[in-house]
């Protein structure tokens, strides 16, 4: 089958279809406990990699053969790779999250549980394809060459980001939820205009599908018809509150209402993820709008460092997830496939090892902004009543100097 | 030298115009401004002269008019967005607050917010709720943001072409019911800074300083206490962030007396920041305290109270009188 037919004839294609048959009845019961009983279900979605860490083929699910069109060109040193990066970015995370606790961080975001769906996808991406992050997205930063150290210093309170996201087409990690799916659809209006065909890729998490701003970034990207994917990763729980606090009909059949695809994948399949954005992508550059894309997935750790999963959580269904863990059940195939050795592993762990050490000095050697700094960058053209308040605490400050 | 007596309206067109013509980057976006030329055809033509691709009418969704905004300056791109009526402009508060504010900070200067948002704003012409508000103290009250109203159509023709010219975001406040105005408009001219007081009326006895749809009321204040013998100075301030304060202690220095009117509420308002710094600057001058003259801790009232909500010209050479007392 070809990309185009796919797209063109059934633009929701994939387990979705099923999917949505089975909500609409659910929707006919009298109780609405059937809907969010629905939303529950153990749900069907594309997946090429299983969690016992088996290839799907096209004879073993129809639903993912063509997708398997995506993933063709993959070799076994690809696969390598992406087992390479999911391995390095969770080595990174727990890094991060130690130093955390060891004070160094005042807060931290872990990602454990999520590398397939950011690995996958940002893999997919082109480097003059543009992304539009949450705070969470360490592995797709790690995809776009940004230095891992660059994404600690907002969590050391060093700066708000800091880094220049033209270098790598790489976006400033957005916190207030959702408000980065409508700079993702005006940039992708811009890129439009340009005649250019990058595609945009915005971030967002099952909460932030709750804010009005996704809803009207997808407004904006159908009406418009903007190059842009709309990559949700759907990791269960929204801090506390579970999805069905958040929605009562899967997220990806949300598209629908607005005139676009929307398709679910495995999001603890690395395999799945690249090839269905891979899809998603080409979708964009073709010049056919929009994407949502929902990575269905689970957060092993807290929301942030912050809070306590233990208070909302059951341990059954955390150790439910840990079974389908992405970087295992690529392992498991590596290993049985025969597409790896023991010494890729050992020399993998080495360097996971030499990337902690190096994260762990860079992140103590971070200077604390000067003080001046409080009044940098305020305006790009200046500012008068900026430049009276710097003056002000300068000589402010300068008067303890005169004290000594 | 260009010399055209026009409207507001008109000047803020042409001016909307020529920024289209100067700088293919530059993009009109909002509700109703194609077609219709917007609510009050401030974008009248333009999307006839320059095509569907520049001037882009929106869907009815603030939040999405300003966060893509964002998107396209993070692209290169210039847009100019229109707000329909002061009161929307509070569903896009938090783009502008929380991203278009902080993006040049956030990324330690990397990262530049040329966007103009329009607001055709303040009362005094008989709409209904939402339609009537003077929200710029919230705004002023941002760092990062710039916060500029004109009063005259040159005013309003220049101010906005520096505004779009400005690598950092301006809430651009147009006086509504100033908008019929007319007034001479230079298009040759070297306008003054953007946030640049102006002296509207020179006097010696006291300074009313105001900006937006107040000047006029203020200038006529002037024009009827002289006929009382007192001389009457008229600050145009232009701009609420930064304000210029400079240009006014100079004012308050030679009057010695400084009345500040608004139409927003009183109550931390732009006349209390004023009132406070022009104390600090001027404490030795002054020989009354700095009053204010402005909009109740009420909602905006229904259309039919709006004349005794506004300040008018008693309520302000009340506070003249109050002033000169001392």
């Amino acid at each position: 089958m070809t990309v185009e037919s796919t797209a063109a004839r059934k633009p929701r294609r994939s387990s979705g279809t099923k999917r949505a048959a089975g909500a609409a009845s659910a929707a006919k019961a009298p109780a609405a406990k059937a809907v969010a009983t629905a939303q529950n279900a153990e749900p069907q979605l594309v997946q090429l990699l299983t969690p016992e860490g088996e290839r799907v083929s096209a004879a073993d699910n129809p639903d993912a053969a063509e997708f398997l069109s995506f993933v063709e060109d993959i070799t076994t040193e690809d696969l390598r790779g992406l087992y390479r990066d999911m391995v390095l970015t969770r080595r990174f995370d727990g890094e991060a999250t130690a130093l955390q606790r060891q004070g160094e961080l005042g807060l931290w975001a872990s990602l454990l549980g999520q590398e397939a769906a950011q690995i996958g996808s940002g893999r997919a991406l082109r480097d003059d394809d543009y992304v539009f992050p949450t705070y969470r997205e360490h592995g797709v930063a790690w995809c776009r060459g940004v230095d891992p150290t660059n994404l600690l210093g907002m969590f050391r309170g060093v700066n708000h980001g800091g880094w220049d996201p033209s270098t790598n087409n790489f976006h400033l990690y957005t916190i207030v939820i959702g408000s980065q799916t409508l700079h993702a659809t005006g940039y992708a209006m811009g890129v439009a205009k340009d005649g250019a065909d990058s595609a945009v890729i915005a971030y967002f998490g099952d909460g932030a599908s709750s804010q009005g701003d996704v809803a009207e970034a997808f407004t904006f990207s159908a009406v418009y018809n903007s190059p842009v994917v709309f990559f949700c990763q759907n990791n269960q729980w929204a801090i506390s509150e579970p999805t069905e606090r958040q929605m009562r009909v899967p997220l990806y059949q949300r598209a629908q209402g607005f005139g676009f695809p929307g398709i679910r994948v495995d999001g603890n399949d690395v395999l799945a993820c690249l090839a269905v954005t891979r899809w998603a992508l080409e979708r964009a550059r073709r010049g056919e709008g929009p994407t949502l894309v929902e990575a269905f997935t689970y957060r092993m750790a807290a929301h942030t460092t912050s809070d306590d999963p233990t208070k909302y959580r059951r341990d059954e269904e955390t150790a439910a997830w840990e079974a389908k863990d992405p970087i295992l059940r690529l392992k498991t195939y590596l290993l049985a496939s025969g597409g790896a050795d023991e010494a890729f592993f050992e020399a993998l762990e080495a360097e996971s090892e030499a990337l902690g050490k190096r994260v762990r000095e860079v992140v103590r050697a971070m200077p604390d902004p000067d003080t001046m700094a409080i009044f940098e960058n305020v305006y790009a053209d200046g500012h008068a009543l900026v430049d009276e308040e710097r003056a002000q605490f300068a000589a402010y400050l300068a008067s303890f100097e005169e004290g000594h | 030298m260009a010399v055209e007596k026009m409207s507001i309206a008109k000047a803020l067109n042409e001016s909307l115009r020529k920024a289209l013509e100067t700088d293919p980057k530059v993009l009109i976006m909002g509700e109703d401004v194609g077609k219709l030329g917007g609510v009050f055809r401030i974008t009248d033509g333009l999307q006839k002269d320059f095509g569907e691709e520049r001037v882009i009418d929106t869907p009815l969704a603030e939040s999405g008019i300003v966060g893509t905004a964002i998107g396209l300056a993070l692209r290169g791109y210039r847009p100019v967005v229109e707000i329909q009526f002061d009161g929307f402009v509070f569903p896009a508060y938090d783009q502008i607050v929380t991203q278009l504010a902080k993006m040049h900070a956030r990324s330690l200067g990397k990262v530049k917010m040329p966007v103009v948002v329009r607001i055709p704003y303040a009362g005094g012409i008989g709409a209904v709720e939402h339609h009537s508000e003077s929200p710029e103290a919230l705004f002023a009250h941002v760092p990062g943001l710039k916060v500029v109203s004109p009063s005259n159509p040159s005013d309003a023709y220049w101010m906005l072409q520096q505004a779009i010219l400005s690598d950092d975001p301006v809430i651009f406040f147009e006086p509504k019911r100033r908008y019929w105005d007319k007034g001479e408009v230079d298009i040759d001219a070297i306008p003054d800074s953007l946030h640049a007081a102006r002296v509207a009326r020179e006097g010696a006895d006291i300074t009313l300083a105001a900006y937006g749809p107040m000047v006029k009321v203020c200038l006529e204040a002037a024009a009827a206490a002289a006929e009382e013998g007192k001389s009457v100075e008229v600050v145009d301030l232009r701009s609420m962030s930064p304000i210029d304060f400079d240009g006014l202690q100079a004012s308050v220095e030679k009057t010695r007396r400084l009345v500040v009117v608004h139409e927003a509420p009183v109550f931390l308002g732009t006349g209390a920041e004023i009132a406070a710094r022009i104390t600090e600057r001027c404490f030795y001058h002054l020989e009354a305290p700095v009053l204010r003259v402005g909009g109740f801790h009420a909602p905006y009232p229904p259309a039919r109270l709006e004349d005794e909500y506004l300040p008018g010209l008693d309520r302000v050479l009340d506070a003249v009188d109050r002033s000169l007392a001392y």
